[in-house]
């Protein structure tokens, strides 16, 4: 009896947890709001730190122009969408809903709101006022599988995820197929923490797996736990996810995958101002900047740095596509032919591993 | 065994933290109180123990500073609930979401900073491959495992301990032979939130070396629930944090080697320490045996008046 009561209320008590509004007000009509909803916390030094640096990135440039709101911590769930009711009814004009769960309540609540312009990031799910935008995280993770490739002496690496959603199956499946360029026996044993925010299990599960064997880490979680683990352990090294995060592992961080969506969120609040705004499907990436690599560590050796380099030059100029066949899944079958590349679409509902990973139950 | 060992040394880590909150919850059960407010205390424990920590570096201070913020808290809710009599389920869950945003505010300007861990009290051993399994740990671990002793010695073996009881089982007796329900339940309440504090400073000291928002992830709540899983006896409640470490880990260690126990989803996995515990609670229910009930005042303010 006692624990049921306590099991109702732990839900209901999670459920009041309500997201700490903040973000600046003017109240001058004119202006563009703009509003944010952010899964995490804006400092996390990972996914949401880098969108919140975009939110930033925009009010430096448009100024006075714009107005930004962002709510933090919001539960993928029912709880975004009357968050995503309260920004439109606000006066948002441009909302961003910058995380794969909103998907939902964002394609609930647009229709109510046909003078909002939506965004949802890393979605799949468009309509007449609600766009998708996305980076191609997965450029930079053949960046690091190259390194990795080089530097592992086990040849196995770590790599800690949060749901196997098509977003994280493919960047494993990027890391992967780099490094078995470099080095064919390499494998890879994903872990799923079922959150993208439990500092303590994100830990653990680094641990877990520098215990059995693997000497480079990397992770699809929002924070820097993984690799202070990986630092503590002494392992080879690890890598930023989502933000240069060597302030927490200065002898650890390879290398770093940097979200900078600060470019993608001023065009499109250029293009709302300017009333030119349409729901879009944008999928930028090393290229176009949204994507960026952080320093190398003078730990990676020269030709490691040629190598990796070459993989990022490679997928900017169009020369290296990743996912381009021959490509077995992790049993052996062919999936994509030599000289085939995989399509967007295909890429974007990956739920199948490449080989060289062993895939988790 | 070198991976046995790996696996023991991180279940002790996982568990410290649950041990020592859910110890303190005991404490205050024992003594007819409810306080749900445990993830919330830890939070505001494992923000005073990052920020002291990272100004002064030195741990141990910044575990009493822990400490001191999880009491500070547990004194709003012992207002409220014992001087004020207000419902204890709902004061607590207040000052847990009170914890969540307050540790949230006090920690905004300390992220990207990262401070150190605390060092094992037995840096020789805990470099021994086998030895580390026992010597290996910093404070937390051994003050754990010392409070479990003393708080069965405590509760069974002191005068002190007797009357605590006695104000959980039936406070109006205890009232009217002339003890003070309210004193000892203060005593109680400030004795929950310095352990929930110390609880919450192990994550940045211990575990992750880092200020993260809500980084106990949940961490209180199973506290609570180990506490029901004991049935409220302090030794139970050993076996029962390491079981629940156990299961969290080892779910981890299984996906990360591959071997046949990854096999098992991670949902099972996740779901396995609330399993045990609702077979823990249908054994007790079925022994009949009043003396692994719940305190019989737990949860229900004093009101001696009425």
């Amino acid at each position: 009896m006692t624990l049921s009561r306590r099991g109702f209320i732990k839900v209901g008590g999670a459920a009041m947890t309500l997201p700490l509004l903040g973000g600046t007000a003017f109240g001058q009509a004119e202006k563009l709001k703009i509003g944010f909803i952010y899964v995490g916390s804006i400092n996390d030094n990972g996914y949401n730190y880098a969108h919140n640096q975009g939110r930033l990135y925009v009010e430096e440039n448009l100024g006075d122009a714009v107005e930004t709101v962002f709510v933090e911590n919001v539960p993928e769930g029912p709880d975004c969408e009357r968050v995503v009711r309260e920004l439109a009814q606000q006066g948002c004009k441009l909302i961003f809903a910058t995380s794969f769960g909103f998907g939902d309540s964002v394609i609930k609540v647009a229709p109510e709101f046909p003078d909002v312009a939506f965004e949802h990031a890393t979605g799949y799910m468009k309509a007449d006022n609600v766009g998708l935008y996305n980076a191609r995280f997965y450029e930079g993770r053949a960046v690091c599988g190259v390194i990795a490739g080089h530097m592992s002496q086990t040849a196995k690496a770590g790599y800690i995820g949060s749901f196997p959603i098509p977003e994280v199956v493919m960047g494993i499946n990027s890391f992967v197929l780099a490094a078995r360029q470099v080095n064919p026996e390499f494998t890879i044993t994903p872990v799923y923490i079922s959150t993208w925010n439990d500092p303590a299990k994100e830990a653990d599960a680094a641990r877990a797996m520098i215990d059995q064997g693997i000497d480079i880490i990397a992770q699809h979680t929002d924070g820097p736990a993984a690799l202070q683990v990986a630092a503590d352990r002494g392992i080879v090294g690890g890598f930023g996810q989502g933000a240069d995060m060597s302030a927490f592992a200065p002898d650890t961080q390879l290398t770093a995958i940097i979200d900078h969506w600060g470019p993608h969120y001023l065009a499109s609040a250029k293009a709302v101002l300017e009333g030119t705004w349409a729901p879009g499907d944008t999928w930028e990436g090393l290229k176009e900047d949204v994507v960026q690599m952080g320093p190398y560590h003078s730990k990676v050796p020269a030709d490691v740095v040629t190598a990796a380099e070459a993989m990022r030059t490679g997928q900017i100029d169009g020369s290296v596509h990743i996912f381009t066949g021959p490509i077995n899944d992790h049993t052996g079958t062919e999936r994509v032919a030599a000289g085939v590349t995989m399509t967007d679409a295909e890429l974007l509902s990956m739920d199948w591993y490449v080989e060289g990973v062993i895939p988790p139950a | 065994m070198d991976l046995t060992i790996a696996i023991l040394v991180t279940v002790v880590g996982a568990s410290t933290p649950i041990l020592i909150a859910a110890l303190g919850e005991l404490v205050v059960e024992r003594s007819g109180v409810l306080n749900l407010g445990v993830e919330g205390m830890m939070l505001l424990g494992a923000i005073a123990g990052f920020v002291v920590q990272f100004h002064t570096g030195n741990h141990y201070l910044a575990l009493i500073c822990g400490a001191a913020a999880g009491m500070a808290a547990s004194l709003i809710f012992g207002f409220l609930t014992l001087s004020l009599s207000a419902n204890q389920t709902a004061t607590g869950l207040a000052l847990t979401i009170f914890g969540t945003g307050f540790s949230a505010l006090a920690g905004a300007s300390y992220s990207a900073r990262p401070v150190t861990l605390m060092s094992p009290i037995f840096p020789e051993l805990a470099a021994h491959p086998v030895l580390r399994v026992i010597f290996g740990y910093s404070f937390p671990a051994y003050f754990a495992i010392f409070m479990v002793f003393a708080i069965w010695f405590f509760l069974k073996r002191t005068r002190a301990g007797l009357i605590l009881r006695a104000v959980g089982e039936n406070d109006l007796s205890a009232h009217s032979i002339g003890y003070s329900v309210v004193k000892v339940r203060y005593f109680a309440v400030m004795f929950g939130g310095a352990m929930a504090g110390i609880a919450g400073a192990c994550f940045p000291l211990t575990l992750t070396p880092q200020w993260a928002e809500g980084m106990t992830a949940g961490r209180g709540w199973i506290a609570v629930a180990l506490v029901v899983f004991a049935s409220w006896r302090p030794f139970r409640l050993l076996g029962g944090a390491y079981l629940f470490g156990l299961v969290m880990t080892m779910e981890l260690y299984a996906k990360a080697g591959g071997g046949p126990l990854s096999a098992i989803p991670s949902e099972l996995w996740a779901a396995l320490p609330y399993i045990a515990t609702i077979v823990v609670l249908v054994l007790i229910s079925l022994r009949r045996d009043a003396s692994t009930n719940a305190p019989a005042c737990l949860g229900k303010p004093f009101m001696p008046s009425n």
